[in-house]
């Protein structure tokens, strides 16, 4: 396209004056933020509605109001969900299962992104080509043969056949990732420090990784949303009432015949609130790595 | 306080932790062998390389290579809640599950072929919501304006939300009474929709979730491909006086391609496969409002039917796996990803 390859116009006085000409009329203006506001209201509603149920008190969880902020709010539902139920409980096995799984997942996918990237070896174009296609295989597909597979070796009502489950089930997608972030680290780098008297190894752990912490840190966080989030697997591993992970407690608050909905309310809050704030932060950067892999090719 | 006891504690850090020990040990052993039989035996050049996968291969190969040839196994056997122990494999059985997957009801009412339909609708529905809601937003957000960046993050709030909450509190907006939608309704003076017991409305329950849960994603996506094109064709093409939509047209779209297609096969797949939306916002168990993952998850869990779905699942898998042949051939090749 010739028109890229043309050099970046200067803001001119001539550029301001045909924006400012093309410039979009007040009312049109005013037309666009009231589409993005209604937008924007749909987008968060739901959520202030929960907040809404979680400060009702008890006796009125039940009500046809839509006030966000209820007269009589009152913290009621979140000093029982921390006293009646186990929520803490739910929160820390959740927390212990996905940190583990999530460094054993950044390490096993590190490691194998770097023999990607950095050798031609045998068989490595299927290899890769394997890992796209696990993608499209539904985790419910597998979930048939693992739950038998735990069963058979008594793991159910353990955390070890979860653990090492979760630690593999991002591994695919967060080996394209690196690759992908490897791949733009000139090799000349890890040359000089091998010259220099490092072995590859040390030149990965010295050179590559520091180099990659951005690409890192989104792995990590994928990992650890993925494992944190997930509902379906932790549904057949677990059955005791005292091992559950908090999607599993979320949805017993929740349950078919007797809604808590004001617990239900307040432990969603205490959950998503450091979730989505960790993941408005750092949105930026795990877009960057999700558009990484599929632009480089 | 919340069934936090020092009991529980120690419970799940030790539980985790002999898992990790387990994981590092069984790391070490497979690592010292390969060493021992790539680098001082064989001489490979390719010792370090494969000494680095090997983890993740040992990994994936327990977890994804070998359950997929256990399922495989499993289809040809009558492997039941009954038969748990004692299942007896034969190509007879496997001919009556296949058989039975596309004659018998999959769970109690519908055959295959209607939830596959339906499935593909879902898959369309969602996806053309998705892409076109999307790429509005991306649009109306491309712009130089004020509070863009207060817009972007609002917009971005049904992505952030963990999915089971969403879709557990948007299950409890669909409450006949209560839910907000329906007070809504009755308040513009319609009349309240009985969400979780009518079958298409109950349908429609799961795609509004969907679609408000997707939408910010392709948004995202997008908005970030429109900032990478150039202003000037913009103004080059308004100097030849073409219309926005010609701009659109002509300029937006092509350029837009490499960042829309990954996105819209990302999304295909993952609508398709998509368990909790379709299984938390149907509460009422409705099969007419199950896809076929949840079709797949209900047969094997709550029916304990599990050489029946081993067989199902090797059929949805088929499915999969001829839309991407089909579709790698009209796009041309897996080039990229060999480079």
């Amino acid at each position: 396209m010739s028109v890229q390859a043309k050099p970046r116009k200067e803001k001119t006085t001539f550029y301001r004056f045909f924006h400012a000409a093309r410039g979009d009329s007040p009312f049109k203006r005013l037309l666009i933020h009231l589409v993005l506001i209604f937008s924007c209201v749909i987008a968060v509603y739901p959520v202030l509605r929960v907040f809404s149920v979680s400060i009702r008190p008890g006796d009125r969880l039940l009500s046809t109001s839509l006030a966000i902020i209820p007269d009589d709010a009152s913290f009621g539902n979140y000093i029982r969900l921390l006293t009646e139920k186990d929520f803490l409980l739910w929160i820390w096995n959740s927390l212990v299962i996905t940190m583990a799984t999530a460094i054993i997942g950044v390490i096993l996918a590190a490691t194998s992104a770097y023999a990607f990237s950095r050798w031609k070896f045998p068989g490595r174009g299927p290899a890769l080509v394997f890992l796209l296609t696990t993608q499209m295989i539904p985790a419910a597909m597998l979930m048939v043969p693992i739950y038998i597979m735990a069963a058979r070796l008594k793991l159910i009502n353990t955390y070890v056949g979860l653990t090492i489950a979760y630690c593999v089930s991002s591994v695919p997608f967060s080996i394209w990732i690196l690759k992908g972030y490897y791949d733009t680290i000139p090799v000349d780098l890890e040359e000089a420090a091998e010259i220099d008297g490092c072995s590859k190894i040390s030149a990965f752990l010295r050179v590559l990784l520091p180099l990659s912490t951005p690409a890192l840190a989104i792995v990590f966080l994928f990992n650890f949303m993925t494992a944190w989030n997930d509902f379906m697997l932790a549904r057949i591993m677990l059955q005791q009432e005292n091992m559950l992970t908090w999607t599993l407690g979320l949805q017993r608050l929740q349950g078919q015949f007797q809604t808590q909905w004001g617990m239900f309310a307040a432990a969603s809050i205490l959950v998503m609130v450091p979730v989505m704030s960790l993941f408005l932060y750092s949105s930026k950067w795990l877009i960057s790595g999700l558009t990484l892999g599929s632009v480089k090719g | 306080m919340g069934g936090l006891t020092l009991e529980s504690i120690t419970r799940s850090l030790g539980q985790v932790g002999t898992t990790v020990l387990l994981i590092l040990v069984a790391s070490v052993v497979i690592e010292l062998l390969l060493y021992l039989l790539l680098g001082k035996a064989l001489r490979s050049r390719y010792a370090l390389p494969f000494m680095l996968l090997a983890p993740a291969a040992v990994g994936l190969a327990l977890l994804v290579v070998y359950p997929i040839g256990f399922e495989v196994a499993l289809a040809f056997s009558n492997m039941s809640l009954k038969y748990f122990r004692n299942p007896t494999f034969g190509l007879a059985q496997g001919w009556n599950n296949f058989k039975t997957v596309f004659t018998m009801p999959v769970l109690k009412q519908v055959k295959f072929f209607p939830i596959f339909l339906h499935t593909v609708l879902w898959t369309t529905i969602n996806l053309v919501f998705h892409v076109t809601g999307g790429m509005a937003l991306a649009l109306l957000l491309n712009r130089p304006m004020r509070l863009r960046g207060l817009y972007r993050t609002l917009l971005v709030f049904p992505w952030a939300i963990p999915q089971v909450i969403a879709c557990l509190a948007w299950r409890g907006e669909f409450h006949f009474e209560y839910g907000f939608v329906n007070v809504m309704l009755t308040r513009l003076g319609l009349t309240p929709i009985k969400w979780m017991t009518s079958p298409s409305w109950n349908f429609a329950a799961i795609c509004i979730t969907n679609i408000w849960l997707g939408i910010p994603f392709m948004a995202v996506i997008f908005l970030g491909g429109l900032q990478s094109i150039p202003k000037d064709m913009y103004e080059a093409a308004e100097m030849d006086g073409a219309s926005a939509w010609q701009q659109f047209r002509n300029i937006t779209l092509p350029l837009m391609q490499p960042v829309m297609t990954p996105a819209i096969i990302l999304g295909t797949i993952w609508t398709f496969n998509n368990f909790n939306v379709p299984f938390f916002i149907n509460q009422n168990e409705l099969e007419t409002s199950d896809i076929l993952v949840t079709a797949l998850f209900r047969a094997a869990f709550e029916y304990n039917r599990y050489g029946f779905s081993a067989a199902f699942a090797i059929v949805i898998f088929a499915v999969l796996f001829i839309f991407a042949v089909l579709y790698i051939r009209t796009v041309g090749g897996l080039k990229g990803v060999y480079e």
